[in-house]
């Protein structure tokens, strides 16, 4: 379904998708706790970019609202998720995945 | 069509922000290549008529939540990375696995789109009118339990940050 001239719904889908695998290939990539986190980021922001491509294709506004919603819960993901990483890198002196294993089987 | 155009510009300037993101070696890079992902989706909601999201989009994201991992990344002194210590293998498995990821999930979404043109009602679906009236009342419920939520976050985030509790 064309959403605008030249452009169909697959088109911005698969932009949504490569953008969410970028963000999967960035977490399994990065060895540091801060930069995964922005690629938790990218996700999130891909999804939202499929939501609003949908709501677009169905004439729904309810599919932006989801978008408002994904838009809070990263907000406050964001807060409490650096006072953590603040936290982390005041008691172990690092921010890096493979120093801190402490929990690894 | 100028609008095929600035899709794909869009989408071009999404794509490497997001790849410079995470190949960049410094992290303050990192971040100033993930705003520019950022205002790029903004331009594509502008595109998809959804002109009050993409508004609260550079200014939740490019505004808030990145001025907070800049803050956070320069507090911490993260300028100069430590060398992280990535194996060949993990290189190439994270890659491979993105790759097959990315793969099976465009199979899955090529040819399921039947042809036509979007609804004439979507045209003015991400107005402030129509979006409000949308939030207000049929997501009321939803609407609270955000704001509950943030309270929550803000208390948490005070209460991690206290030094005297954590030591």
């Amino acid at each position: 379904m064309e959403l605008i001239p030249g452009v169909t719904t697959e088109h911005y889908l698969v932009l949504s998708l490569i953008l969410f695998c970028l963000g999967i290939f960035g977490i399994l990539y990065r060895r540091n706790a801060i930069l995964m986190f922005m690629c938790v980021e990218l996700m999130l922001n891909a999804s939202n970019l499929a939501l609003v491509a949908f709501s677009r294709m169905w004439g729904d506004t309810g599919g932006q609202v989801f978008v408002f919603f994904i838009m809070v819960v990263a907000a406050a993901e964001v807060a409490v998720g650096l006072a953590i990483l603040m936290l982390l890198y005041r008691n172990m002196g690092t921010t890096q995945t493979d120093v801190l294993n402490k929990m690894k089987w | 069509m100028i609008t095929e155009y600035l899709f794909w510009f869009l989408a071009f300037v999404s794509v490497f922000g997001g790849v410079a993101t995470i190949l960049s070696r410094n992290p303050v890079h990192s971040v100033l290549y993930l705003i520019l992902t950022f205002f790029a989706i903004a331009g594509h909601y502008l595109l998809l008529n959804a002109q009050f999201l993409a508004a609260v989009h550079v200014i939740v994201y490019a505004g808030a939540i990145m001025v907070l991992f800049l803050y956070v990344i320069m507090m911490l002194n993260l300028n100069r990375l430590d060398a992280e210590k990535r194996t060949l293998i993990g290189k190439v498995t994270s890659a491979v696995s993105a790759g097959l990821l990315l793969l099976v999930m465009v199979g899955v979404a090529r040819g399921g789109s039947e042809a036509g043109e979007a609804p004439a009602e979507s045209i003015d679906a991400g107005l402030v009118e129509n979006l409000g009236q949308v939030l207000y009342r049929d997501f009321l419920l939803p609407f609270e339990m955000a704001s509950v939520l943030f309270l929550g976050a803000m208390v948490g985030a005070v209460f991690l940050s206290k030094k005297e509790l954590n030591s």
